[in-house]
């Protein structure tokens, strides 16, 4: 078979198919989403949707300990989440192979914060594999199973967004049915109270010594002799920007990076005169090496951000190539809410209280930005709900405080956070802005929407309930379309003495087939006071004069720049056959 | 140089995704090591986006650093000014004449653009409408493949795999209007060879 072009995630989807993977779950999270959205589309592997990265994590653990292979996936901050089960399972070990997709973001393209999962994974004693394209995404996927099952401790592949984004070109191979393990009960192996799991602790270190020896022979390591003038250690991405800014130098490649063979690292550094490392992130590699007192050259590369070919070049004096002269003053393009997106009206509303939003993490977090400049914090998963109690009990008051946060990540974290606020007494508001997916990774279902993996239908919370049973005093569903209804219950449940839930339930403008017929605006009877400019929908901008556009090949009809106009300037009109962009 | 780089940019839903996978798949039929790059997630809200394509006998890197690209595919204007750092001096720039205006501007925070054209123009830019010749194909949603066309000129692959490429890529009842944009904008750039 030739050779296919695929993404890193979809390779790792391929490799954990062909390793006999029986059942697939994560939550998804940018640049690691995509593993599961293919892996779903092979036969005999079953794939979920968690609510969380714990959830699961647990969940693939339980797989494991039924005696299938299960992969679990996750960005790198879900690993935060999954920490919890994942410190233990290193103890317990596994009975069918357990591996972890993690995907890292160097450059925070789409996170809230860097990290670098070798970090973790050392302080979790499991270990690591790192591919650097898509062909060892598949070949470390299928090692990683064999590893999981042979030193028996869950293995994470550890990705970065290049690697997971990036298309490069694999071969493929079949794959292997791997029969389950019949059950049998192993409480010493199983059930981690303190007398087991003391020697589970002790058994941990000595299969992390075996590991270590496998690290000196695996064949994700290798070492490529060239010009012996200059050795550079490096892994996963940095490597290829190694090969090609670097072309006569000699490397060693980790695949493998926890634990490390100091014996492979020492043998290479010894056959070089100058060592070098190239990592993203870090340092790691270069610890080691320090800690084993190896000299490494001062490279200056920096330890936040991304690497490329050049800046490599750059720190081993290699030429620059020459730029042009750029063109100045060019206005930033920053992402933006959807022309139609039930998440603005909400925004709108809070702006018009002047409340303290305390947000959270999703599409919504864009208007934080200008025109709407709504919230005013957005630190993880489900932290609105927890920051909001906390802003109210150091006594905030410059405005209603208001917890706003997405379905799916209410059902990931927002919860406990609300039960909390229930059990303490407090008198918030926390908004659960209900669109009915999980948009900003590109649509996925959820326990809320009810929609399963594959698209099929799923059973959906009845959140209105759920927030009931929670302890909320008053919930409330609102159309967000619909300003003047939000502004007035929200500026009630503000006011109110009871926790209240507001419900904002509109789907995502993406997602709906029931778009309306477009607005425009009446040139004579606009005033141009700028009322639904300043709602940031893409569709409406200024003209020379200062009058507000409605591109009509944008609109969707939603109505909501409709109801802030004072002067019945929007009107509708037909469908346009104006060009719209292409997708 | 054994490896070519082709960087198309443009704004997040203008369909660079799609034309960068043509592209690729093109670069693999006739034979090439592929590494194609694009960046998902929060960009894609409306967000500048760069899909980066590199072809030749081995390729290592899969992102392009500034002065490397040879061609440099503009979507967009404001796009093409702010990507032209990557094309190398000599390199081949195709420019759509379309501007999409970001927030800031819309919303009145920050002014519009000057015209970008003349500052493009001496750059070296090829322009054209790839709106209207989509729409003259009878295929509006289809200025991603016009643009392709306009790439295809400067590119050593077959007119025979372009088409039979994008005719596996675009849904079924497309590839007629696809295939006329794709010619359409081919010969709307038959000019501007990269100098290598
Ligand atoms: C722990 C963790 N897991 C995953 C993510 C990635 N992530 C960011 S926003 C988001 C989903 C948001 O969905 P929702 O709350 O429904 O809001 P919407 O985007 O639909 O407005 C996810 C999965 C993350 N930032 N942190």
């Amino acid at each position: 078979m030739a050779p296919i072009l695929m993404s890193g995630n979809e390779a790792i989807a391929r490799g954990a198919w062909e390793a006999g993977v029986a059942v697939g779950v994560g939550y998804p999270g940018t640049p690691s989403t995509e593993v599961l959205e293919n892996l779903v589309g092979y036969e005999s592997v079953l794939c979920e949707w968690a609510p969380n990265e714990k959830v699961a994590a647990e969940v693939a653990g339980g797989v494991s300990f039924g005696g299938r292979r299960a992969l679990v996936t996750m960005k790198h901050v879900g690993l935060n989440v999954a920490a919890d089960p994942l410190f233990t399972q290193a103890y317990t070990g596994v009975t069918g192979g357990l591996v972890y997709l993690v995907a890292d973001d160097p450059g925070m393209h789409s996170s809230q914060n860097e990290q670098d999962t070798r970090n973790l994974a050392a302080a979790a004693h499991v270990p690591v594999f790192e591919p650097s394209d898509s062909q060892e995404a598949l070949e470390f996927m299928r090692e990683a199973f064999t590893v999981s099952e042979r030193f028996d401790v869950p293995v994470i592949v550890r990705m970065t967004t290049r690697v997971s984004h990036a298309k490069s070109l694999v071969d493929v191979g079949e794959r292997s049915e791997v029969p389950p393990v019949p059950y049998a009960k192993n409480t010493q192996k199983y059930v981690m109270m303190p007398g087991m799991a003391r020697l589970r602790r002790v058994d941990l270190d000595a299969r992390l010594a075996t590991l270590t020896e496998y690290a000196r022979e695996c064949p994700a390591n290798r070492v490529e002799m060239r010009d012996p003038s200059l050795g550079i250690v490096t892994s996963g991405i940095s490597y290829q920007y190694v090969r090609e800014a670097l072309p006569e130098a000699s490397i060693l490649k980790l695949g493998f990076t926890h634990p490390l063979s100091d014996d492979l690292i020492l043998d290479f550094t010894s056959r070089v005169e100058r060592v070098a490392v190239a990592e993203e992130l870090g340092p790691y590699l270069s610890l080691r090496l320090q800690v084993l007192g190896v000299e490494q050259v001062e490279t200056g590369l920096p330890a936040i951000g991304e690497l490329s070919p050049v800046t490599i070049g750059r720190a081993f004096g290699s030429v620059v190539p020459p730029v042009r002269a750029t063109i100045p003053d060019l206005p930033p393009r920053p992402p933006l809410l959807c022309p139609g997106c039930p998440h603005r009206g909400v925004f709108h509303a809070l702006g018009k209280m002047h409340a303290v939003v305390t947000g959270d993490i999703g599409c919504y977090t864009l208007a934080a930005l200008a025109p709407l400049k709504a919230m005013d914090s957005c630190v993880c998963m489900g932290a609105s709900i927890g920051m909001s109690h906390g802003a109210a009990l150091a006594g905030v008051d410059s405005g209603p405080v208001v917890a706003v946060i997405g379905d799916s990540t209410f059902a990931h974290s927002g919860m406990t956070g609300l039960l909390h606020m229930a059990y303490s007494r407090s008198a918030g508001t926390v908004v659960v802005l209900d669109n009915r997916t999980t948009a900003m990774t590109g649509h996925q279902g959820n326990p809320v929407s009810g929609v399963a993996i594959g698209g099929g239908a799923a059973p959906a919370v009845d959140l209105e309930a759920l927030a009931r049973a929670l302890g909320a005093g008053a919930v409330r569903t609102v159309d967000p379309h619909d300003l003047a209804a939000t502004l007035e219950v929200l500026k009630e449940e503000a006011a109110a003495d009871h926790l209240s839930v507001v419900i904002a339930k509109a789907p995502c403008a993406l997602i709906t087939r029931d778009h309306k017929d477009p607005y425009a605006v009446d040139e004579e009877a606009c005033t141009k006071c700028g009322a639904c400019v300043r709602l940031g929908c893409p569709a409406i901008s200024r003209d020379e004069n200062g009058r507000a556009v409605i591109d009509t090949s944008l609109c969707v009809g939603c109505a909501q720049c409709v109801q802030v106009c004072r002067f019945d300037a929007i009107v509708q009109v037909g469908p346009s056959c104006d060009f719209g962009g292409a997708s | 140089m054994s490896v070519t780089t082709v960087v198309l940019a443009g704004v997040g839903g203008q369909g660079t995704i799609l034309a960068g996978d043509v592209l690729a798949k093109v670069a693999v039929a006739e034979g090439h090591d592929v590494k194609l790059s694009e960046v998902h997630g929060m960009a894609q809200r409306g967000g500048s986006v760069d899909t980066v394509v590199r072809f030749g006998e081995t390729v290592h890197s899969p992102v392009v650093d500034p002065g490397v690209a040879d061609h440099l595919i503009a979507f967009e204007l404001i796009e093409a000014a702010r990507s032209l750092r990557f094309l190398r001096p000599g390199g081949r720039l195709v420019v759509n004449r379309r501007l999409v205006a970001p927030l800031p501007v819309l919303i009145g925070d920050l002014p519009e653009p000057g015209d970008l054209e003349p500052a493009l123009a001496a750059e070296g830019a090829i322009f054209l409408d790839a709106e209207a010749l989509a729409c003259e194909a009878g295929s509006p949603r289809s200025a991603n493949i016009v643009l392709l066309g306009a790439a295809s000129y400067g590119l050593p692959f077959a007119a025979e795999t372009w088409r039979r490429i994008i005719a596996e890529r675009v849904p079924p009842k497309t590839v007629e209007g696809n295939l006329r944009a794709f010619q359409l904008g081919s010969e709307a750039c038959a000019e501007g060879v990269c100098e290598l």
